[in-house]
């Protein structure tokens, strides 16, 4: 990948700057592709269900957005740690390690957007008309059904603008993300910590900023293309 | 084919026992707003579970409190024509008149083409339902309802929504559809015109109970009901029969009891029809008036006289084979000595049958 670059660019950043880059972009494509399915179901529970424990399940989704994400990091780690009742079970039954790895920055980079995430496609539900799925059940569908042909078509922007807010968020992880996986260059080096970094050692201000305006790129790119999808997804629906 | 409900529930102070038995043909379930109409059909249908009662079509149990039997919406194969049409926005025309039938049981033959025809609604197909008028998709529900080949057809108000001139455009398909299909449907209105058309069996509902029921003809024309469905808009029909096209915008009828002239109506001579005569439109004579404007001088015997609470009075009347309704003063009753058994003429203006109330008669 890094071969492939114009040589300016490839010369602008080193080798290190640009392995951020590219592991900040892996991580939160994992972190959101790998969170979508479980958030349509929480926002989908949360939107059309009514059950014992409603409350809890919706402040458990929220906790990540209110804590101190050094908290959300800390209860990451002796969770998913190697010592940590679920960590130590991934890692004797299923030989998977989170902490310190990439995939434990895609971890936190995950659970830190599955707020925004589960807000953005829940809101989209709920405007979606109960009556027009009470429609399809009268017509045969089942309730899988009825979500798959009406109701997830008709929340396709929702949960687009999801999908890319939480990979926004993803990208922007700091907290959460040093205190679990730390910061070690070329694993867990993500954009945000490589800043933080550059802002430690004397005569870094000039790197940092150069990762800074890279990060400003991809946020905006993020958001032009969301606005554009959801765009074009509404008119499709629309039928115009 | 016969469906059989009984079904009790309460919300809070309202509580609903309902029980009727609907045949073939078109059930209508008539009441005012809040009788507990929607209820009754959305249990049929699934979309409420009833604390108590059963429902069943054909034998087959679709909910029964006693055996803890609930069938749900989804496999009850109802076809459910809602008041908002609640077409699906994000598929064509063509995709929602499918839906259905993709969750239907392969059987022999299609009868897609039938329908479509049948609704007028060919040229729709590429469109979104965005782009349809309120009529259009009005007709595109009750495709997509039939074409799911449901056992039994509910429409909630599916008119209500719609202004006169889409009611009367959507009217004559209900007609083909019940003359056409041998598919019971469950009626749910309460407009007056819509079931005098429609209905060959009638329910009244008055805060959640049932008031009457019956064949829709003999429920129309008793005097009882009238209170029920509303003095202003009671009324029975009279079958008649295209006998010509007058040269002055006349349609010439002939009935069991007389020539009949209603304004122009599109039909072939020999189109069987029936008319709707609402009470008030009727003036009622014990001798034949003349030098009268009203073209229409039936000759028609008293049967029954219902003196209200009010100044009003209901008084029934044999006219030929049928039975209508005339809403008169008590005090003309008493004056003209109205009485069962008593011959007189009712008189109606050619110019009140309005072309709403004239439907055709299978």
């Amino acid at each position: 990948m890094l071969d492939a670059l114009p040589d300016w660019l490839a010369t602008a950043l080193s080798h290190d700057e640009w392995r951020a880059v590219a592991l900040s972009l892996r991580v939160s494509f994992w972190a959101t592709l790998a969170s979508l399915p479980l958030g349509i179901l929480v926002a989908y529970v949360l939107a059309r269900c009514e059950f014992w424990g409603k409350q809890a399940l919706n402040g458990l989704v929220h906790l990540p957005l209110i804590l101190p994400p050094v908290a959300t990091g800390y209860l990451l780690l002796i969770t998913f740690g190697r010592k940590g009742p679920v960590g130590a079970a991934l890692d004797e039954h299923l030989g998977i390690v989170l902490a310190f790895r990439w995939t434990g920055a895609a971890l936190a980079a995950g659970v830190m957007a599955f707020p925004l995430m589960v807000r953005a496609i829940r809101l989209a539900i709920e405007a979606v008309d109960p009556k027009l799925e009470q429609a399809a059940s009268t017509l045969g569908a089942s309730r899988p059904w009825v979500f798959a042909t009406v109701t997830l078509p008709l929340i396709l922007p929702g949960v687009i603008a999801g999908a890319i807010l939480a990979f926004a968020k993803a990208m922007g992880e700091f907290g959460a993300t040093i205190t679990f996986v730390s910061n070690i260059p070329g694993q867990t080096q993500t954009l945000p910590s490589a800043i933080y970094s550059f802002l430690q050692v004397p005569g870094g201000d000039a790197k940092a900023m150069q990762l800074v305006l890279i990060a400003i790129a991809i946020a905006l790119t993020a958001l032009f293309l969301s606005e554009w999808l959801g765009r074009s997804v509404a008119r499709r629906i629309a039928g115009s | 084919m016969s469906l059989s409900v009984s079904i009790r529930h309460s919300f809070g102070a309202f509580s609903i026992d309902v029980g009727f038995e609907a045949p073939t043909g078109v059930t209508a379930l008539f009441g005012r707003s809040g009788s507990g109409k929607t209820t009754v059909i959305n249990a049929v249908a699934g979309l409420l579970r009833p604390q108590s009662g059963h429902v069943t079509l054909d034998g087959r149990v679709l909910f029964n409190s006693d055996t803890n039997a609930f069938t749900p919406v989804h496999r009850r194969r109802l076809g459910y024509v809602f008041q908002e049409g609640r077409l699906f926005p994000h598929l064509s025309v063509r995709q929602n008149l499918a839906y259905g039938r993709w969750f239907a049981p392969r059987e022999a033959g299609s009868a897609g083409d039938h329908v479509i025809e049948m609704l007028g609604i060919g040229a729709l197909l590429d469109r979104r339902p965005g782009a349809l008028s309120g009529g259009e998709k009005q007709r595109v529900a009750i495709g997509r309802a039939l074409l799911a080949r449901p056992k039994l057809l509910l429409m909630d108000e599916p008119l209500a929504a719609l202004d006169e001139e889409r009611k009367a455009e959507i009217l004559p398909y209900l007609e083909r559809l019940r003359d056409e299909t041998d598919i019971p449907i469950l009626y749910v209105s309460h407009s007056m015109v819509e079931v005098a058309r429609l209905a060959t069996t009638l329910v009244l509902i008055e805060a959640g109970h049932v008031v009457r029921a019956g064949p829709a003809a003999e429920v129309l024309s008793d005097p009882e009901s009238v209170p029920t469905l509303g003095v202003r808009t009671a009324g029975a029909s009279l079958h008649a029969i295209v006998a010509a096209q007058e040269e002055d915008g006349l349609t010439r009828l002939e009935t069991s009891a007389g020539r009949l002239l209603i304004p122009r109506v599109e039909a072939e001579i020999g189109a069987r029809l029936a008319i709707r005569i609402p009470a008030q439109d009727v003036i009622l004579s014990r001798t034949r008036p003349e030098g009268l404007s009203a073209l229409n001088i039936l000759p028609a015997k008293v049967t029954a006289v219902r003196l209200g609470e009010g100044p009003g009075a209901i008084v029934q009347l044999k006219a030929g084979d049928d039975l209508i309704l005339a809403r008169i003063t008590r005090r003309s009753a008493l004056a003209l000595e109205l009485a069962p058994g008593a011959d007189c003429f009712a008189i109606l203006k050619t110019v009140s049958v309005a072309q709403t109330n004239v439907g055709g008669a299978g």
